[in-house]
């Protein structure tokens, strides 16, 4: 069969500027969940207030047909004037932010603070038992962050979802 | 059309601008159903002569008249329901649209913008609700934005891959004062693209010259794409040499007279059509989008066909099919680009190539896979089929133009396979969603577009009943609309599946009390026949045609006839049942072919 390796699941950071009007997320959310795609992480937010225009960077994954049938239809809905699948229109980079809190006293809480070094990871917030954390990265970065406080006692995490730019000069 | 808003001062009531506004797009009939939210807009539809309405009797039938007045004219058709359950009622017939891409703008009431939220009396979130059933929608929150999105509306819904496009009105918005706005032309970030690239219109080229055997696979975009599409893809056709076939909604865009054509592809296409994309080497699909019923199981679609797609819609390319060569664009002008590149090149078909193509499709049509037999005694039962034969062969005999609209099931599929259709625009049926109750209401738009013209609604005795409440909107505007029941006491096409699939287990789908279909039509003030048997049928249909009236003729044809030939569920092009003789194929079939729909 011609065309893309249909077997092959790839992850996509997608990024849609969109009129920044009401229902537009709810149309974009309402094309994954209705054709069954995959949403990783979603962010939105104004990002130019002359033109009143949002951007909403979806990570997701899928066969390339599916990837490439995402940004088609996302292309297709009215509100959108531009979709950018920055994980293949050249290196990008996509950053988030979590807030992870870790309870504990003692030996753990030692290590909980020695390892948020490691990662740059900020305290934000402290009581005697225990710190929330502030960490900014890639979405792998994180992960390994949260695994490590897992055993130094994790117990709440909020995350933003994935920021994305092109690198270089180039812009969508 | 000027592409400059000319806004002017607040000074009529928002649905006397409404109106005007559709005045200004060319608007002449509105289907609707009036209600508490819409009121205002009745008013001022009361207050002037120069848009019709046409009152249906469900919201339903509203949309599906819309759908027969726009794909019989190429125009936009015009729906107005109120808040609640009148949008709630219009949800089927705008996926309907949306499935088959039939432009539509459909105006529906809603609770003033202060009680929004607060489940007020007949509220609905039908901005929610609609989403996925549209192409785009509205909520008018402010009165200076509803000019600009009534125009808005129209310009999306008829443009690019047509459908339908919501505009949700809260009734304060109607009473206050807005401004008014003429039409545009353009969109800050919707804007389809129709002119197709020439250098994939010289790659689709080298490819046709070089196919030895080529099909060209034609679908409704050709329709939406107007006549004159219809017309360059005829004239494509015959300087090629290659066979044609059309897809349920492209039927009407090559002439089925015509010695290229092969017919109806698909689940119930023929054996030679779908023979021959199984064994095309080169696959020409314009405005089609290889849809379920189209390609059987995908891997064994066209296995070893080089394939190029025209469509407008660049998310139905590579969608389920890969494609080797894709031409994002209007139809038309895409097979106009194609006809000036082969004359350009001075493109010689490969001869002996396309002559031995041909005698192998002449060995295919050999099968004669719509074949049926009919006994001619006079008493003898009347075969679905034959009715569908005689009513082609009896309209074509007389002048009027003759608009064929259907319900979904299996005499929907006989009138695809039996009756030919010589061009566009002229063939009604729900194909994308597969609504029963589609064919009266879609009917009565058609005639409300053509009054002179002779327009029938071929029907089940099952589907007539999702939509009968109709027959008092063509008794009210004397639309002299045919009903042409095939009655076989059957939901026939659920009984066939269940024969086939499910050990003859006919769970539910016989057509128990049904009504007196003669006495049904004179309660609605039109005229009832009815034909028994194989000796009364001509007459039925000649009474049925020669009248000016409504008229059901109710049919009675052989309860347990099957349509034929048939791709089951899960299977390719090349496993066709042809007949009764083979039906073992399909209880042979997989789990996975169970599954599908």
């Amino acid at each position: 069969m011609p065309g893309p390796d249909n077997n092959h699941h790839r992850s996509a950071t997608i990024s849609v500027l969109v009129d920044n009007e009401s229902g537009v997320l709810a149309r974009v959310i309402g094309l994954f969940s209705g054709r069954g795609y995959n949403i990783d992480s979603l962010t939105v937010a104004p990002v130019d207030d002359t033109r009143g225009r949002s951007r909403i960077n979806v990570v997701t994954s899928g066969t390339e047909m599916v990837i490439e049938q995402i940004k088609a239809q996302l292309d297709r809905l009215v509100p959108v004037h531009r979709v950018a699948d920055l994980s293949r229109e050249g290196p990008h980079i996509a950053r988030e932010m979590a807030l992870v809190k870790v309870l504990g006293t003692g030996e753990k809480r030692v290590e909980a603070l020695r390892i948020a070094e490691t990662f740059r990871a900020r305290v934000v917030d402290t009581t005697i038992e225990s710190f929330v954390f502030e960490l900014t990265g890639a979405t792998d970065k994180l992960d390994a962050f949260i695994d490590l406080m897992h055993p130094l006692g994790l117990a709440e995490v909020s995350r933003t979802g994935v920021a994305a730019l092109a690198r270089g000069s180039r812009t969508i | 059309m000027t592409t400059e808003p000319n806004q002017e001062a607040p000074n009529a009531a928002g649905a006397e601008v409404l109106l005007r506004a559709l005045k200004d797009q060319g608007v002449e009939v509105v289907f609707g159903y009036p209600g508490g939210a819409v009121l205002p807009i009745y008013d001022a539809i009361f207050n002037q002569n120069a848009i019709r309405h046409i009152l249906v009797r469900h919201e339903q039938a509203a949309v599906h008249a819309a759908e027969g007045y726009a794909r019989s004219t190429g125009k936009v058709g015009v729906v107005l329901v109120t808040s609640g359950p009148g949008a709630t009622n219009a949800v089927t017939g705008l996926l309907d649209a949306l499935m088959d891409s039939i432009p539509l703008v459909c105006l529906t009431g809603q609770v003033p913008t202060h009680l929004i939220g607060n489940d007020a009396f007949q509220e609905a979130d039908t901005t929610g609700i609609t989403r996925p059933a549209t192409k785009h929608n509205y909520l008018v929150k402010r009165s200076e934005d509803l000019a600009r999105v009534v125009h808005e509306a129209f310009y999306i819904a008829r443009t690019g891959r047509p459908g339908p496009v919501v505009i949700d009105l809260p009734k304060d918005i109607l009473i206050g004062k807005a401004p008014y706005a003429g039409p545009v032309s353009t969109h800050r970030s919707y804007r389809p693209r129709t002119e197709p690239d020439p250098a994939q219109i010289d790659r689709a080229i080298a490819l046709l010259k070089g196919a030895k055997r080529p099909v060209i696979y034609v679908g409704g975009g050709v329709v939406n794409a107007g006549p004159e599409a219809s017309e360059a893809l005829t004239r494509f056709v015959r300087m090629t040499g290659f066979p044609c076939t059309n897809t349920l909604m492209g039927l009407g865009t090559f002439p089925a007279s015509d010695p290229q054509f092969l017919g109806m592809l698909g689940m119930h296409g023929t054996y030679e059509a779908n023979l021959a994309m199984h064994g095309a080497d080169v696959l020409l699909a314009i405005g089609a989008r290889f849809d379920d019923r189209v390609t059987g199981r995908l891997n064994a679609f066209c296995p070893d066909a080089k394939k190029i797609h025209i469509d407008i819609d660049p998310s139905s390319i590579n969608k389920t099919v890969p494609v080797d060569v894709s031409i994002i664009g209007d139809a038309g002008r895409a097979i106009a680009a194609l006809i000036a590149a082969w004359d350009a090149d001075a493109a010689v078909p490969d001869r002996a190539g396309l002559a031995s193509w041909w005698r192998q499709i002449d060995v295919w049509r050999e099968k004669q896979s719509l074949r049926f037999t009919q006994d001619t005694a006079p008493g003898a039962l009347i075969k679905p089929q034959y009715a569908i034969r005689r009513l082609w062969q009896l309209t074509r005999a007389q002048s009027k133009d003759t608009f064929i609209t259907t319900e979904v099931g299996q005499h929907q599929m006989w009138a695809a396979q039996h009756f030919g259709f010589e061009k566009p625009n002229r063939w009604m049926t729900s194909g994308g969603l597969g609504t029963m109750g589609y064919g009266l209401p879609a009917a009565m738009g058609v005639q409300i577009a053509h009054p002179d013209a002779l327009v029938i609604d071929i029907a089940g005795e099952a589907s007539i009943l999702m939509n009968i409440q109709e027959m008092g909107t063509l008794a009210q505007y004397r639309l002299p609309v045919k009903v042409f029941i095939l009655n076989n006491q059957y939901m026939g096409m659920i009984r066939q599946w269940q024969e086939l699939l499910h050990g003859s287990r006919y769970s539910e789908s016989y057509s128990n009390a049904l009504p007196d279909f003669v006495k049904l039509a004179d309660s609605f003030h039109a005229t009832g026949l009815r034909a028994e048997n194989y000796g009364q049928l001509d007459d039925v249909i000649h009474r049925m045609i020669a009248s000016d009236r409504a008229v059901i003729a109710d049919i009675a044809v052989d309860p347990m006839e099957n349509c034929f030939p048939m791709i089951p569920s899960g299977a390719a092009h090349n496993d066709m049942i042809l007949g009764p003789e083979h039906e073992d194929q399909a209880r042979g079939i997989t789990d996975e072919g169970l599954v599908l729909v």
